[in-house]
C-alpha cells in the first residue's frame, strides 16, 4: 500500500470518526430527553399527556421513515442555515444528527420502559418528585441498556456516514465508493472495509464492556 | 392517639369496586396486620395508605393530614413520613447497598455527612454493616429485605408499611425478618401496618388484625380470636346448629396438653361416659403453643359427660349440634 493511499485512509477515518462521534453526541443530547418525554407523557407514565406523547411519537417516526439519502438532500437549506455551508464534513453532521436523534430516542425509550415499575413506586413512596424518579431511577437503572443502544446508534451512524459523501463530506464510505467502486481500486476498497470492520468491532467492544461493567446484576442470582 | 385514621374508603377500577367502605384506626406504636386472599383488595389498600394511589371517596388521615385530597406537592412531602417495605424489595441495582439506604435521605435533602452517619447506623441495626459497598444482586433474599427495611426506616418515618414483606422468603428467613420488624416496633416505638396472606405472619407479628374479603373488612380483632374463629369455621360441619334437636350429636372442643395425643384419650372417655366419641379435627391452640384443640362429635352429651371431659382436658366447650349420622 502506497504512502498516498495510507494518507487517504487516515484522513477518511478521521472524517468518519468526527461525523460519527459528533452526531452521536447530538443524538444523545436530543434523543434522550425525547425518550424521557415519551415515557413520562405516555398514558401509563408519571405525567400522562397522551396527546403530546402521540404527537412527539408521530414526529419521531416521520423522521425515521425518510431514507437517509433523501433526508440529506431535504435538509440542505437547514444545514446551510446552521453551519453556513451545505458541503463538507461539518455540514454532514447536521443531517446525521437529525436522523440519529429519533433513532436513539426510540431505542432509549425501550430501555427506559424496561425499568421495573416497582422501583418507580419505591422512589415515589419515599416522597421523590417525578424529576427525582427520572434522576435516581429511570436514567441510572437503564444506563447499561442506554449504552448498548448508543453503541447500536454509533454503528448505524458509521454506515449512514458513507452516504454523506454525496454532499462532499468525505469519510471512509465515500473513499470506498470513489476509489474502490468508481475507479476499480481494489486495494483502497479492501483497506476501507478492513478499517470499517475494525472500527465497528472496536465501538461494539467498548460499548459491551461499559454496559457489562455498569450492570451490577449477577446473572447467577438474577431475580 | 391515633397515628392513622381511615374513614369510609372507597376505590374502584373501571366501575369494579376494589375497596368498599373501609374504616379503621391505628394507634401510635401498634402493629396492625391486614390479611386477605389475593384479590381481596390488600394491595389497593396499601397503595392508598402509602399515597401512591388515591381513593374515590373517604379519608386517610396520617398525623391529621388527609392523604386522599392533599395536593400532589404536599402529598410528596407527607410520603416522606411513611416507610414502605416491598415484597420484591425494589432495591436499585445501579446503587450500592449504602446508596440504596441513603436514597430517602438524599430525596429529603439531608447533607452527605449526616446521610453517611445515618446509613451506617441503619446497616448496623439490620446487621449488614460489612456489606455497605456491595450491590443488591450480590445479596440473598433475606439480606435484600433487611436492606429494604433499613431503607424504609432511613428518614425516620412515623409509619412503616409492609407489603407482603416476607412472601418471597423461605420460612426460616421469614422468621428472622418478622423478629426484626417486631424489634423495630418495640425499640423505636414505630407504628407498623403490614399486609399479608399468611396466617403465620399475622400470628407472630400482629397485635390487631383486619380480615379483608372482596374489598370489605369482614372481621377485626386480636389475632388469636380471628385465627381461632377462622380455623374452627373451616373444619366444622356445614349443618351445625346452635340448639340441640332430638337425637342430635354434640360437637365439642377439648383443649388438651400436646402430650395428650399420645394417650388413648378418646378410648378412656368412651369407657367412662358410655358414649361414642368421633374425632373430627385437631388444631393448634391459638393462644398457647403447648396446647392443642381437639374437636370431637359425641352422641352422649350430658352433665356427667361434660364433667368427665373437663376432668381430662384443660377446657371443654360445646360448639354446636349436628343431626345424627351426618
Amino acid at each position: 500500500m502506497s504512502r498516498l493511499i495510507l494518507d487517504l485512509l487516515w484522513r477518511a477515518t478521521a472524517e468518519t470518526l468526527e461525523m460519527v462521534l459528533a452526531s452521536g453526541a447530538l443524538a444523545v443530547a436530543g434523543g434522550l430527553p425525547l425518550a424521557v418525554l415519551l415515557v413520562l407523557t405516555s398514558s401509563s407514565g408519571l405525567y400522562p399527556l397522551p396527546l403530546l406523547s402521540r404527537l412527539v411519537g408521530g414526529v419521531v417516526d416521520a423522521v425515521r421513515a425518510v431514507p437517509f439519502i433523501i433526508l440529506l438532500v431535504l435538509l440542505i437549506p437547514f444545514t446551510r442555515m446552521v453551519v453556513g455551508t451545505a458541503l463538507g464534513t461539518t455540514a454532514a453532521i447536521v443531517p446525521l444528527s437529525i436522523a440519529a436523534i429519533p433513532y436513539f430516542a426510540r431505542i432509549a425509550e425501550v430501555s427506559l420502559r424496561e425499568v421495573d415499575t416497582g422501583l418507580v413506586d419505591a422512589v415515589r413512596a419515599m416522597g421523590g418528585t417525578r424529576w427525582m424518579v427520572v434522576r435516581y431511577v429511570l436514567l441510572p437503572e437503564s444506563l447499561p441498556g442506554l449504552i448498548s443502544g448508543f453503541t447500536v446508534t454509533l454503528v448505524t451512524l458509521v454506515g449512514a456516514s458513507a452516504m454523506a459523501g454525496a454532499i462532499g463530506a468525505g469519510g471512509l464510505g465515500d473513499l470506498a465508493i470513489r476509489y474502490g467502486y468508481q475507479r476499480f481500486n481494489t486495494t483502497v476498497m479492501f483497506g476501507v472495509v478492513a478499517v470499517l470492520i475494525a472500527l465497528v468491532m472496536a465501538l461494539q467492544g467498548v460499548g459491551n464492556f461499559l454496559a457489562h461493567s455498569l450492570r451490577h446484576t449477577n446473572p447467577g442470582r438474577a431475580e | 392517639m391515633n397515628l392513622l385514621e381511615v374513614e369510609r374508603l372507597n376505590r374502584s377500577f373501571g366501575g369494579q369496586p376494589a375497596l368498599h367502605d373501609i374504616s379503621f384506626t391505628v394507634p401510635k406504636g401498634q402493629r396492625l396486620g391486614i390479611i386477605g386472599r389475593s384479590g381481596a383488595g390488600k394491595s389497593t389498600l396499601l397503595r392508598c395508605l402509602s399515597g401512591l394511589d388515591r381513593p374515590q371517596s373517604g379519608r386517610i388521615l396520617l398525623e391529621g393530614e388527609d392523604m386522599a385530597i392533599l395536593p400532589e406537592a404536599k402529598l410528596v412531602l407527607l410520603r416522606r413520613r411513611i416507610g414502605l417495605v416491598f415484597q420484591h424489595f425494589n432495591l436499585l441495582n445501579s446503587r450500592t447497598i449504602a446508596a440504596n439506604v441513603a436514597l430517602p435521605l438524599q430525596i429529603a435533602g439531608i447533607p452527605k455527612a449526616e446521610r453517611n452517619k445515618r446509613v451506617m447506623e441503619l446497616l448496623d441495626l439490620v446487621g449488614l454493616a460489612d456489606h455497605a459497598g456491595k450491590y443488591p444482586a450480590m445479596l440473598s433474599g433475606g439480606q435484600k429485605q433487611r436492606i429494604g427495611i433499613a431503607r424504609a426506616l432511613a428518614a425516620h418515618p412515623a409509619l412503616l408499611l409492609c407489603d407482603e414483606a416476607t412472601s418471597a422468603l423461605d420460612p426460616e428467613t421469614t422468621q428472622t425478618i418478622l423478629a426484626l420488624l417486631a424489634d423495630i416496633n418495640r425499640v423505636l416505638g414505630l407504628t407498623v401496618v403490614f399486609i399479608t396472606h399468611e396466617m403465620d405472619v399475622v400470628r407472630s407479628l400482629a397485635q390487631q388484625v383486619l380480615v379483608l374479603e372482596k374489598g370489605r373488612i369482614v372481621s377485626r380483632g386480636k389475632p388469636a380470636d380471628i385465627l381461632d374463629a377462622n380455623q374452627l369455621a373451616a373444619v366444622l360441619p356445614p349443618n351445625l346448629s346452635q340448639t340441640p334437636q332430638d337425637g342430635s350429636h354434640a360437637i365439642v372442643r377439648l383443649t388438651v396438653a400436646t402430650q395428650a395425643v399420645f394417650t388413648p384419650l378418646l378410648h378412656t372417655l368412651e369407657q367412662q361416659c358410655q358414649a361414642s366419641f368421633a374425632l373430627l379435627h385437631t388444631l393448634p391452640n391459638p393462644e398457647r403453643e403447648e396446647l392443642v384443640d381437639v374437636v370431637v362429635q359425641t352422641d352422649g352429651l350430658s352433665v356427667a359427660t361434660m364433667n368427665a371431659l373437663q376432668a381430662h382436658a384443660c377446657a371443654a366447650e360445646v360448639i354446636g349440634y349436628v343431626p345424627a349420622h351426618s
